[in-house]
Formats: structure tokens, C-alpha cells, sequence
């Protein structure tokens, strides 16, 4: 039925008439200008704000753009930003950091604890597992600002933090101020964790719950123990929405900074919890010695922004994103 | 498939023994209850200290460093004309994101959806790519392309660098591949005969767009409203990049100015100010809590 109706339409007209040939080319310009009429706001937009920031951003990579010479013409240095990147003495830690920083929140909070959330969730009465992962959203919900003050003040020095009061001398808990002294890491990856967990959680548990309820209660009659319910049941047939969470979140983590920057802004000290993108974002906007380095932050960006574009499309491919892409079926009228 | 490597029966046919059962089902309370420490932790926190003095961990103090210490003193912000002047801006960025997403992402989700044009597979293979990736690498570069718009005549006062218009636009703009895409999907949904119907009568696509198409997929633009509106009303990595001073600030920005300007920082009245800027946050948390947990199950871009 479908194919009939898009032939019908392919060619409204009986061909070989010139004139309604004509009135088809006509027609045809005419759909596609309300087309673009249509898409104009949102072209406009993804124009002004993705495409030429990308072109803008690899062209200032090429050039010595600071505060210090705004007013100068842009003049081009060369690769000179690329090889005082990779000459920089504090690269080897930043891209240590970057990893540890992506693969210890993916692995546990991201992807682990999102997994173990949603299954405990859905094994227990329904009630009560919507409220959990209703009380598990609301870090996601909370404004960023709001949310990392919340966590400044259970790592606090003594007598304010929380933490502190709770568990005073234990756990290697010395008093003093957690999150810009004795395990900024620890903070930096739970406040993170405590954010990106939710997403992984909601996926999953809607994956798991469309599971056919048959097929447990059969193993359950053959008598599989919960774990081996879970490992060779739930956990191949939610194959898909893992390695969909891991792709994405790996990405969100590469480029974001949010969190660090308003917790500790890569400290304490020099570059202890500096990511990739933080570092971007700090030399191009907060000013060392009185001068924001575009060009030099640029740098950092675009290579980032490359990596992360690499990752995007090859995580659009796996998934098979294009299959979405199909035609429409009434295109002129 | 995998069920047939589950090995044969081994007990009876009753399952798991039942107090087994209630162990697991306490031990999965305890870890959840266990789990959401932090957050509950946060949050008490959060409340103890509006309504007092000062506060040591999660103990209210009073004066002399006994517990009590009850106030509404740090509430006395609501009567200075700055907190209101940034919960105007902070309404604004979160309004004009619901508008702007609204029409943009409805407008093209339908022309994606629905018409045959030259670039048509292009954009959608763009805005698939940009939905997966996170734009926040790209404001160093945003920063020239507003200060351009500042130097239009006229209408650069409104949406350059340093206006809440300005942080609006780019607010708008980094939601738009998921918006596009929500709204791309719920027009895929719909069936076609209405709207075939109405063109052969000779309706024009806008007067079908907005009379026809429009009304139907209106639980999905709800959802992308509340979307929106949350993203915006949070928003605090553009406007604290675009935006210097108190008078364009919006609420969190207002706020981080707060903690980090005053020195010693007044923490009882910045959790008040926090509370304060979470009241609609919380509605919306009471009010629509299924549709919350399926928007963010529909797409969002967190970390």
C-alpha cells in the first residue's frame, strides 16, 4: 500500500505533457522553498552556533589571538599552538587525568552502578522502585551550582562538613576540607557520578522491564539462581542499551567540565583534577596573568572537538542511527 | 539462546525459599536506602540551613554554639531588588528557550519529517552527530560569533555578548539537535491521511503545520517545554561564559557570585537562595514526575 501511494505522488502527472512538465519543475522549486522556509530558524541557528564556531575554532588554532593583541589583526603562527600543546609540562598529567577521570566515572557510576540501580529497582515492588529512581533523578534536576554547594558542604573542614561530623577521624578523614585536600577525586568523580548514573538507570530499567516475564519465570522454574538470571538472561538481552550508555557517556564525560570547574576548578594546587576540556575552557576564558589565550584554548578545543566528532559519528554508525534517515512519504503536494 | 544453558532443576519448583527472599529484598532496601544517602544528606542540609543561624555538618547553631539558632533572616533576600532582578533573567533565558526550541525544532522536526529536499539527508546526519556531541568545547569560538552580533546596529543590544538575549540565542541553539529529533519522531508517529487530505483540498503546508499537525503532537512539545524550560532555568556554563556583572545574571550565575564574592561567604543565605531558585524545579518534581523520568529516558544530554 505504502509503495503505491509514494509512486502516486512521485509522479502526480501523466510524463510526456511539456506543459504540466513545466508546472512540475515549478512545483517542485516552489516545495522546496517552503521547505527551507520551514528549516530556516533551525538552519540559521545550527549555522551561527555549531558550524562557523567549528570553522572558527580549527582558524584560531592557527593564530596568536589573546587578549594582549586583540586589537591586532589575527596573524598566523603555524602549528606553533599545537607543538607548545604537546610540549606542555603538565600534557602528560592532564591526559592522565582525562582518562582516569572518564573511565573511573563511567565504569563505576556511569554504566556499573546505572546497571545495578536499574536491577535492583526493578526487583523489588514497583512502588517503590519508581521512588528510588525518582529520588536518583533529582541531582540531574537540581541546578549545577545548587548541586555542587550541596556537595561543598558535606566535604567542608571541620566543624562545618558533613561528612566530617558523621564520621569524625575515620576513613582517613583528618577534619580538614575533603574535596580540596585530602581526596578531591573522590569528590570530583562522585559529584559527576552522582549526575550521570541517573541516565544509564532510566534506560536500563525500561530495557529490562520489556523483557519478556515468561522467559524469567521458565528459568525460574528450571531453578537459576537471581545471578545467573541476571548474567545469562537480562544481561545479553540489554546488550544494546549498554554499549549505547557506554558510547554516550564516554563522549559526555570527554567534553564536559561543568562540575570540575564550580567544585574545585582543577585544583587543589596545580592541575590535580584538571581535565581536557577544562583546560581549554580556562586558558581561553580565565585569564593567567591578566591574558585570556583563544588561540592557545582553541587549540586545546579543537583537538578535543575532534576526537569527540570521530567518536560521534562512529557511535552514530554503530547504532545504526541512519536507518532514521529515511525518505518521507508525501514530499510535494 | 541462552535459557538452554540453564541447567535442569535442581530444586523444587517453589523457587527461591522464602526467608532467602526476604533477606535479598532487605539487603536491596539497605543498598538503595544506602545509595541515595548523599542526595537525602544534601537536600536536609540544604533546608536545616535556610532556617538557621549557622550550621555545623547537619546540626542548626545558634549564637552561643548550643543546637537552635531558628531564623527567616536568610530569607531577607527577597526584598533586594538584585535576586528578583536575576530571577527576571533567569525567566527569560528559560521562556525564550521554550519558544525558540518550540517553533524551531517543531518547524523542521515536520519538514524532516514530512517534505523531500536537496540537503534534507545532510541535516539530519548533522544534527544526529551534533545531538550525540557536546557543545560546550565550541563556546570559545561562541564568544567571537556573539561579539560579531553585538557590533549589528540595534539588534545587537539584544542578542550580543553581555545580554540575556545573547545567552538565550546560544541556549536555544545547543538544544535544538535533541529538540529537532524529538519532534522529527513524534511526526514520524502520526498517520498522514488527515494532512493529505487537507493539502488536496488545497490547504497551504504552513495552515496544515499549524492547524493540523501541531495540535497532535502536542503531549511531545509539552514534554520538550518542560525540558526546555529545566535546562534553561539551571543554565549556568553559557551565561556565566557570556555575561560579566550582576545586571545580566541570571539565578545560578547570581548565585556562584554569592559564594565566591563575598568573603566570608554567608552560607545560610546562599542554601536559602538555592532553595529559592528550586521552588519551580520542585513543583515540577512533585507534579510531573512519570513524564520527568520519561523525558530524560527520551534523550538528554548529561554527563
Amino acid at each position: 500500500m505504502t509503495q503505491s501511494l509514494e509512486k502516486e505522488t512521485d509522479t502526480g502527472v501523466p510524463a510526456g505533457d511539456p506543459t504540466s512538465q513545466r508546472s512540475t519543475l515549478a512545483r517542485r522549486v516552489r516545495a522546496t522553498a517552503t521547505a527551507y522556509g520551514f528549516m530556516g530558524p533551525a538552519i540559521v541557528l545550527v549555522l551561527l552556533f555549531f558550524i562557523v564556531p567549528g570553522i572558527l575554532l580549527l582558524v584560531l588554532s592557527f593564530t596568536n589571538l589573546s587578549s594582549a593583541n586583540f586589537s591586532d589583526p589575527w596573524s598566523y603562527i603555524g602549528f606553533d599552538n599545537f607543538s607548545r600543546l604537546f610540549s606542555d609540562p603538565f600534557f602528560p598529567k592532564i591526559l592522565r587525568n582525562t582518562a582516569f577521570y572518564v573511565f573511573t566515572t563511567l565504569i563505576f557510576f556511569n554504566l556499573g552502578l546505572a546497571l545495578v540501580l536499574a536491577l535492583v529497582t526493578t526487583n523489588i515492588p514497583r512502588r517503590a522502585g519508581f521512588f528510588f529512581r525518582l529520588v536518583w533523578l533529582l541531582p540531574r534536576l537540581t541546578p549545577s551550582v545548587v548541586y555542587i554547594m550541596m556537595w561543598q558542604r558535606i566535604g567542608q573542614a571541620d566543624p562545618f562538613g558533613i561528612y566530617n561530623q558523621i564520621v569524625p577521624g575515620f576513613l582517613g578523614a583528618s577534619g580538614g576540607n575533603l574535596f580540596l585536600g585530602g581526596s578531591p577525586w573522590t569528590f570530583v568523580i562522585l559529584t559527576n557520578g552522582f549526575v550521570g548514573a541517573s541516565f544509564g538507570m532510566i534506560i536500563f530499567t525500561s530495557a529490562l522491564e520489556s523483557i519478556p516475564k515468561d522467559l524469567i519465570t521458565a528459568a525460574k522454574v528450571d531453578g537459576a539462581s537471581l545471578w545467573r538470571i541476571i548474567r545469562d538472561i537480562k544481561l545479553p538481552l540489554i546488550k544494546w542499551p549498554l554499549l549505547f550508555i557506554a558510547t554516550y557517556q564516554t563522549l559526555s564525560l570527554l567534553t564536559s567540565f561543568e562540575y570540575i570547574l564550580l567544585l574545585t576548578e582543577g585544583g587543589p594546587g596545580l592541575f590535580t583534577t584538571e581535565v581536557w576540556a577544562l583546560t581549554a575552557y580556562k586558558r581561553a576564558f580565565s585569564s593567567y596573568f591578566g591574558n585570556s589565550q583563544w588561540a592557545f584554548g582553541a587549540t586545546w578545543a579543537i583537538v578535543l572537538v575532534s576526537v569527540a566528532l570521530v567518536l560521534a559519528v562512529g557511535y552514530v554508525k554503530l547504532f545504526k542511527f541512519n536507518e532514521l534517515i529515511e525518505e518521507p512519504r508525501i514530499e510535494n503536494l | 539462546m541462552t535459557t538452554a544453558e540453564i541447567s535442569p532443576p535442581t530444586h523444587p519448583v517453589a523457587g527461591l525459599p522464602k526467608a532467602r527472599e526476604k533477606m535479598g529484598r532487605r539487603f536491596a532496601y539497605g543498598f538503595l536506602i544506602l545509595s541515595i544517602m548523599p542526595i537525602v544528606v544534601g537536600y536536609s542540609w540544604i533546608v536545616v540551613a535556610t532556617l538557621s543561624f549557622r550550621t555545623e555538618g547537619l546540626l542548626p547553631r545558634n549564637a552561643e554554639g548550643g543546637i537552635g539558632g531558628f531564623t527567616l533572616s536568610n530569607w531577607d533576600f527577597v526584598t533586594d531588588g538584585a535576586i528578583w532582578n536575576a530571577m527576571f533573567n533567569s525567566l527569560l533565558i528559560a521562556v525564550a528557550m521554550v519558544f525558540g526550541v518550540g517553533i524551531a525544532s517543531t518547524a523542521g522536526g515536520y519538514a524532516l519529517s514530512r517534505m523531500k529536499f536537496a540537503g534534507r539527508k545532510a541535516f539530519l546526519s548533522m544534527t544526529l552527530v551534533l545531538h550525540a556531541f557536546k557543545a560546550e568545547m565550541l563556546l570559545i569560538a561562541i564568544f567571537f560569533v556573539l561579539r560579531w552580533l553585538g557590533d549589528i546596529p540595534i539588534i545587537g543590544n539584544f542578542v550580543g555578548f553581555n545580554s540575556v538575549g545573547g545567552v538565550a540565542l546560544v541556549m536555544i541553539a545547543l538544544e535544538l539537535p535533541l529538540g529537532i529529533w524529538l519532534m522529527k519522531g513524534f511526526f514520524d508517529n502520526l498517520p498522514w491521511d488527515m494532512e493529505r487530505a487537507a493539502l488536496i483540498d488545497g490547504a497551504s503546508r504552513f495552515r496544515v503545520w499549524w492547524q493540523i499537525m501541531l495540535p497532535q503532537v502536542r503531549p511531545g512539545l509539552a514534554a520538550l517545554s518542560l525540558f526546555t524550560f529545566i535546562a534553561g532555568w539551571n543554565a549556568y556554563l553559557v551565561p556565566f561564559t557570556f555575561t560579566i556583572g550582576t545586571k545580566v545574571a541570571n539565578m545560578p550565575v547570581f548565585l556562584n557570585q554569592l559564594i565566591s564574592d563575598t568573603a566570608p561567604t554567608n552560607w545560610n543565605q546562599v542554601a536559602a537562595v538555592g532553595l529559592f531558585q528550586m521552588i519551580p524545579l520542585l513543583i515540577f518534581f512533585i507534579f510531573t514526575q512519570e513524564l520527568l523520568l520519561n523525558i530524560y529516558a527520551g534523550g538528554s544530554k548529561g554527563s
